[in-house]
């Protein structure tokens, strides 16, 4: 909460959200830019800073894409002010080749890159390990493994980052950052450091040249890391099995140490500084041992380096397991406090006895259903999915759908009648199409359709749509325009009109854009399911690259809004099973506002969740839906 | 301010469905123990939880250290719920023969039922199920107090009273309300408050 984060209260220990803390370091740092992308689970990181970005004196926006963010952290960093930025792993990616570079040139003003890794997917479609870009771009690496840390790593990251004239990535688990803890205030700075002139030499370049003196400020980072207070061991002088951890896992060993009684025979080594390794650091506590259990979250990164370490050191004979061979632990995944229990407990070879529970037998258990995720009531991409389906479907070889990242990726399950035949990544969508679209000329018959939101459409779509453009491919780009970028919880980008700090913004129009670059643009409402289902039939059987925006306004935007409308079902129309429509309204469509009445046998609207979007009143076939104030 | 907890750590987890207010609800009782002193911790993940899906949330309570953000299988103190499918799919993963558990028993029915696939279960199996899981089962019917307070959507706050109301909880209801009085004011504070005291006093009789 912002007031908690700026608050002026030393000492003070507060209930905070990973994300709350790192916001709260970056204040104590006096940061002056913030600059980010959405993307689970660090959103709320830029959210709150936008939220105070006035009152605390700092510039923070969301920026088009991941490397827009990055770039301007880096302009900002030439005048020698503090600048933060956010993203999610898929997100760093995009940062990728921005990354390499600002490597190279290293920085002014101290620049952090905050990278939110999310084992498991819980809110990604990919898990994957964010710290291998850090190794190769070659920047200092840090993990936190508390709540607290998050915040004192924040605010340390700056300093030596200026220090070592450097990026520093810092690299927290969805645990951490969407996870909640005690975190104690530390001081805010009584004041902001000004933007400095730019002198004629004083330039961030990146040449080749520089490589060799990247790979000093490296060795200057390990020299520092080896004292670093967010390294330590715990333990015995001579641990019969040495745990190395980093992030979440120190928390799961320490658990586990505990429980399993083995403090006397095994010590904990935390690494918070995980690249590069502080190595001085790690020998001395791995000549004392034969054994090595490595618990890190997704893959054997602490692992293979802490392996190349030994292999340089032939003195040392350790046995060492982790994530890399799938016994330790299983090689996708998160970690949780059940795995490391067990696993240290296997190498210890002394047994746990859980609490037990008395399971009734199989057959007097409760089926539960499963509670798939769905389109919330009234959401326009329920309506296009509809739509997608009834046009194509009037089409011999049916057609490709190429989906893209945002809430219409649940397009591809029930919610949207399984409705996508390809998923990648942020503007994979677009790009994938173009390259169906060109074999029409080899005798391609199936129409080719890319979809994306109005988010994604800025932040990865706009080369594409270029590309697709000037060679002219036999598709459709379909842009679901919903003002929103609603999966990570309605911050703005170029198409509204209002910015992370709350200023007002001149919102740019994606179908002016699409045809400043020529494209043909047909812009139709998703709610309209007759015409727009007829408008997508017409558009796929034209040659070259069309666009269509299917715009409607968020369905939880209209319920913030609160301009929602009455709908009911007429009992006296609705005809129920005899009706032959197959319970269409609360079977195919499928809104959670469309209910079956059991006792009645017949259709019914859920009025606490339905916006009244009107779409189910005119797809019933006897007409009984009604919607206050009549037509939808 | 901080006494000995009765077990330490405390482990408690709040479930139900994306909307029904459980990450405010985990938050607030979180906030009232760190007040108070004590390390808490609270594990939880909602990025596709405003679709309508499976939430829960770990709250580790101890007057010793932090501890880690999820709850080990099987080590869940008490389990309080808003959905009676929810409860019942954690407490598979996470109740044993001392658990308690606090549900309110109005469903909130998963697409595939609404679509007619699947079949939602009889409140009286969930219950004989959970009866057998764990040690003890109280039903509050959270949402009907929080609609006589005059709000539905206040039915989160009235299983937080619920949940105060069990000894194992360090919590009085003026720590509660010192924390809702620092999110709220005017009549939706009155509104929470007494939706609180009578989740509270539906488990202390």
């Amino acid at each position: 909460m912002e007031w908690m984060i700026t608050a002026k209260e030393p000492g003070k220990t507060y209930l905070l959200q990973g994300n709350e803390a790192i916001a709260r370091g970056a204040l104590e740092a006096g940061i002056r830019f913030a600059a980010a992308y959405p993307g689970s689970p660090s959103s709320e990181i830029l959210t709150m800073l936008g939220h105070v970005a006035k009152d605390m004196n700092l510039y923070a926006e969301w920026s088009t894409n991941e490397t827009c963010s990055f770039e301007a952290c880096m302009g900002a960093s030439m005048s020698k002010v503090r600048s933060l930025c956010i993203a999610k792993q898929n997100g760093l990616l995009v940062i990728g080749d921005a990354l390499h570079t600002a490597a190279l040139s290293g920085c002014k003003g101290g620049v952090v890159l905050v990278v939110a890794d999310d084992p498991s997917a819980h809110s990604s479609t990919n898990e994957f390990d964010a710290r291998h870009q850090a190794r190769s771009a070659g920047l200092p690496l840090l993990e936190p493994a508390t709540f607290q840390e998050a915040k004192d790593m924040v605010k340390w990251a700056f300093d030596l980052s200026e220090e070592l004239g450097q990026v520093v990535m810092i690299r927290g688990v969805t645990r951490i950052h969407h996870g909640r803890g005690n975190v104690t205030l530390g001081e805010l700075p009584e004041q902001l450091k000004e933007p400095q002139l730019v002198a004629e030499w004083d330039r961030l370049v990146a040449i080749n040249w520089f490589h060799d003196l990247m790979l000093d400020k490296l060795d200057k980072a390990r020299s520092i890391f080896e004292n670093s207070d967010f390294n330590s061991y715990e333990g015995p002088d001579n641990p019969e099995l040495l745990v190395i951890t980093s992030g979440t896992g120190w928390f799961y060993s320490q658990e586990a140490i505990d429980i399993l009684n083995l403090n006397e025979r095994v010590g904990l080594l935390k690494l918070g500084c995980t690249w590069p390794l502080p190595q001085e650091f790690l020998l001395k506590h791995l000549r004392q041992t034969k054994k090595v259990l490595i618990v890190e979250e997704i893959d054997p990164f602490l692992e293979q380096n802490v392996s190349s370490i030994i292999g340089h050191n032939p003195n040392i004979q350790v046995e060492i397991s982790g994530r890399s061979e799938g016994k330790a632990f299983p090689r996708i995944g998160e970690l949780n406090p059940d795995l490391v229990r067990n696993a240290i407990a296997g190498m210890m070879q002394v047994s746990y006895e859980a609490p037990t529970s008395i399971a009734l037998p199989a057959d007097e258990q409760v089926l539960i259903p499963p509670r798939e995720l769905t389109f919330c009531a009234g959401c326009p991409h329920r309506a296009s999915f509809f739509v997608l389906k009834q046009s194509l479907g009037m089409r011999p070889a049916g057609g490709l759908v190429m989906g893209d990242i945002g809430c219409y990726t649940m397009g591809g399950q029930r919610a949207g009648h399984y409705g996508l035949n390809s998923l990648g990544c942020m503007g994979g969508g677009v790009n994938m199409a173009e390259g169906l679209g060109q074999l029409t000329r080899f005798g391609f018959k199936q129409p080719v359709i890319a979809l994306a939101g109005d988010s994604t459409f800025f932040h990865s779509c706009l080369p594409g749509l270029v590309n697709a453009k000037y060679h002219n491919s036999d598709m459709l780009f379909i842009v679901l325009d919903n003002s929103a970028t609603a999966m990570t919880g309605f911050q703005p980008h170029p198409g509204i009109s209002v910015t992370a700090m709350g200023e007002k913004a001149e919102a740019i129009s994606i179908e002016k854009l699409a045809e400043a670059i020529g494209c043909q643009v047909t812009v139709a409402d998703p709610y309209d399911v007759e015409n727009t289902t007829e408008t997508i039939y017409r558009l796929t059987k034209k040659p070259g690259l069309k666009v269509l925006i299917l715009k409607r306004e968020c369905a939880t935007l209209v319920l913030r809004k609160g301009t929602r409308r009455r709908m009911w079902v007429d009992p006296a129309l609705c005809r129920g099973d005899d009706c032959g429509c197959g319970r269409f309204c609360s079977r195919v469509w499928g809104c959670p506002g469309n209910i079956w009445d059991y006792t009645a046998g017949k259709a019914q609207i859920d009025e606490v969740v339905c916006i009244g979007c009107g779409v189910c009143a005119s797809l019933c076939p006897a007409g009984a839906i009604k919607v206050e104030g009549g037509e939808a | 301010m901080m006494q000995q907890l009765i077990k330490d750590p405390l482990n408690i987890i709040i479930c139900g469905v994306g909307g029904q207010g459980n990450i405010l609800a985990s938050e607030l009782l979180a906030s009232a123990l760190v007040e108070k002193g004590y390390y808490t911790t609270v594990g939880e993940t909602y990025g596709a939880s405003q679709r309508g899906g499976s939430v829960m949330s770990h709250v580790r309570i101890s007057a010793k250290r932090q501890f880690g953000p999820l709850i080990p299988f099987k080590e869940a103190d008490i389990i309080v719920g808003f959905e009676p499918i929810e409860i019942l799919r954690v407490a598979r993963d996470y109740c044993n023969i001392n658990t308690k558990i606090i549900f309110d028993t109005r469903p909130n029915y998963p697409l595939g039922v609404l679509i007619g696939e699947a079949v939602y279960p009889e409140i009286n199996a969930i219950s004989r199920e959970l009866q057998a899981l764990c040690g003890s089962v109280q039903v509050v019917g959270a949402t009907k107090l929080a609609i006589e307070a005059g709000n539905p959507q206040a039915a989160n706050i009235a299983i937080m009273g619920s949940l105060t109301a069990l000894p194992e909880v360090p919590l009085d209801p003026a720590d509660y309300f010192e924390i809702l009085k620092t999110r709220f004011t005017g009549r939706v504070l009155d509104l929470n408050v007494a939706v609180f005291k009578l989740g509270y006093a539906a488990i202390k009789q």
